[in-house]
């Protein structure tokens, strides 16, 4: 009783403090490029770090940048340390039971990578091979859709050994996130005459709802403001810009 | 602690039962590390007896040639080999344009080369061992007989040698068993590749690899059972007298 009223005035007292203040603290993790790495001067650079500032310009408030390892992002934020996190953190139930999400900022589809120009539908790979990271969304989605109409499901430790059997003709497609199949393989020399194939896959189902900034259980008024200001980047074309720097492809989403 | 539970629940899939499918309904696990096993084993067993006699031959292009073999993969570290054979050769073009590609290219058929290649190399120093070591009074004897040299080797000394190779070839026929385990790297649902995927799919690591080290001890009780049995029958002669 006593330790939930105590919760309850800490949750208060961070609205208040948050609704007010001008300074936003966003937690980020910076060993996730391109979504965030330390620069050559130290501090925390990409993608997620880009659209904080962008937020920051929406809500007419100042930024703060406080890097924070994976790991103690949730236990900081509780402990005051930042005001949210916006550190690619997929929105999934079981986060929801710790922390509050605002709407997703990105969602980055899965998509087959294969020899340029090949087709992709449900039958596609009828006796041929796909390849997945082992215990991804990706392999769940692969095994009912391609799985199950013939195809081998290939999981793999890594993203690299995948790609690897893919060049040498071992799979015939490779199942993955489309962020790490464009930075790890299309963009290097490695993956000359491989391209992204097929549809976009998204279901929220098998990938989840995409990634959000995290707040704190209860902080609505900030889960708020950074949900209209999400908004607004998408309609004044900032978003768009921070896309484009990084990313040759549409990573919102639909 | 241990949850005794999820044991439970996930060892079919050490079975070829993943996802409660029924039990061997796929080779994965224990089916594939025996078929790795039986296979390697027995076409490293059938590579080694001519290397061995190339081993000890007064040839010296010959012996060198196979010493220089068994250096280079009792030198080197299996999954080294494996990795070699498997992601190495396939980055050349004349090896995925050739004929060895239909094989190569699955994993499957790189595990089995790699193994056998790395037990043939054992196999034959053991063998060639025990041909070194055979008693004097059996070659004499064998020529008194006026036996050509190839018939000797064919009666006396191959016969005798792999008698006597059979308690170090059971160590090697353990030990590569559990060498079987790196299978899971190259993507094969080998025992301890179902057991890293439970892993993955759970967080858990205590059970899932306890439940494989389980099956791995099972298996090396068997097979030095089944070795004691044959020493017993084919090394009788060598046992102290027991009256």
């Amino acid at each position: 009783m006593k330790k939930a009223f105590i919760l309850a005035s800490l949750a208060l007292s961070s609205i208040a403090f948050s609704a007010q203040a001008d300074t936003v603290r966003f937690g980020i993790d910076g060993n996730y490029p391109p979504f965030a790495k330390q620069g050559a001067d130290g501090k925390l650079q990409g993608f997620d770090v880009d659209i904080a500032y962008a937020l920051c310009t929406a809500m007419k408030a100042t930024c703060e940048i406080v890097p924070q390892d994976w790991d103690g992002l949730i236990p900081a934020l509780n402990a005051n340390k930042f005001d949210a996190i916006l550190s690619s953190m997929s929105i999934t139930d079981e986060r929801k039971k710790a922390v509050d999400f605002t709407n997703k900022y990105y969602n980055t589809p899965s998509r087959i990578i294969a020899k340029a120009g090949t087709a992709v539908d449900q039958n596609a790979f009828k006796g041929k091979k796909v390849g997945v990271l082992r215990a991804s969304t990706q392999e769940k989605f692969a095994k009912d859709f391609w799985g199950k109409n013939g195809a081998t499901v290939v999981s793999y430790g890594k993203a690299p050994e995948g790609f690897l059997d893919l060049k040498s003709g071992r799979i015939d497609g490779m199942f993955v996130d489309s962020v790490v199949g464009e930075t790890d393989f299309l963009k290097s020399a490695q993956g000359k005459g491989f391209a992204f194939v097929g549809p976009e896959y998204s279901e929220s189902k098998y990938f989840g709802y995409g990634a959000g900034i995290a707040v704190k259980k209860g902080n609505n008024a900030l889960r708020e403001r950074l949900n209209q200001a999400i908004a607004q980047i998408r309609k004044d074309g900032s978003y768009k810009k921070v896309q484009d720097k990084y990313f040759n492809f549409n990573v919102y989403g639909n | 602690m241990i949850d005794v539970n999820l044991i439970i629940e996930k060892l079919p899939a050490f079975f070829g039962g993943t996802d409660g499918a029924p039990i061997l309904s796929t080779s994965e696990g224990l089916q594939l590390t025996l078929e790795l096993l039986f296979w390697s084993l027995l076409a490293g067993l059938a590579l080694s007896i001519p290397l061995s006699l190339m081993r000890v031959s007064r040839n010296k292009v010959l012996s060198t040639a196979v010493w220089l073999y068994t250096y280079v993969f009792r030198g080197t570290p299996l999954l080294v080999q494996l990795f070699i054979i498997y992601y190495g050769l396939s980055q050349f073009d004349w090896v995925r344009d050739s004929w060895a590609w239909q094989y190569l290219r699955e994993a499957y058929a790189c595990a089995i080369l790699a193994f056998t290649l790395n037990t043939a190399a054992y196999t034959t120093e053991i063998i060639a061992g025990q041909i070194r070591n055979t008693n004097h009074g059996e070659i004499e004897a064998a020529k008194a007989m006026g036996m050509s040299k190839w018939l000797m080797m064919r009666r006396i000394v191959v016969p005798s040698a792999l008698r006597r190779a059979l308690p170090a070839y059971s160590n090697e026929v353990v030990m590569m068993m559990q060498s079987t385990s790196v299978a899971g790297l190259v993507t094969l649902a080998d025992v301890t590749g179902v057991a890293r995927r439970v892993f993955s799919d759970t967080y858990m690591p205590f059970e899932p690899f306890l439940t494989a080290a389980g099956i791995y001890l099972v298996m090396t009780f068997g097979f030095v059972w089944l070795f004691k049995k044959a020493e017993g029958r084919w090394l009788a002669y060598l046992a102290p007298r027991k009256h």
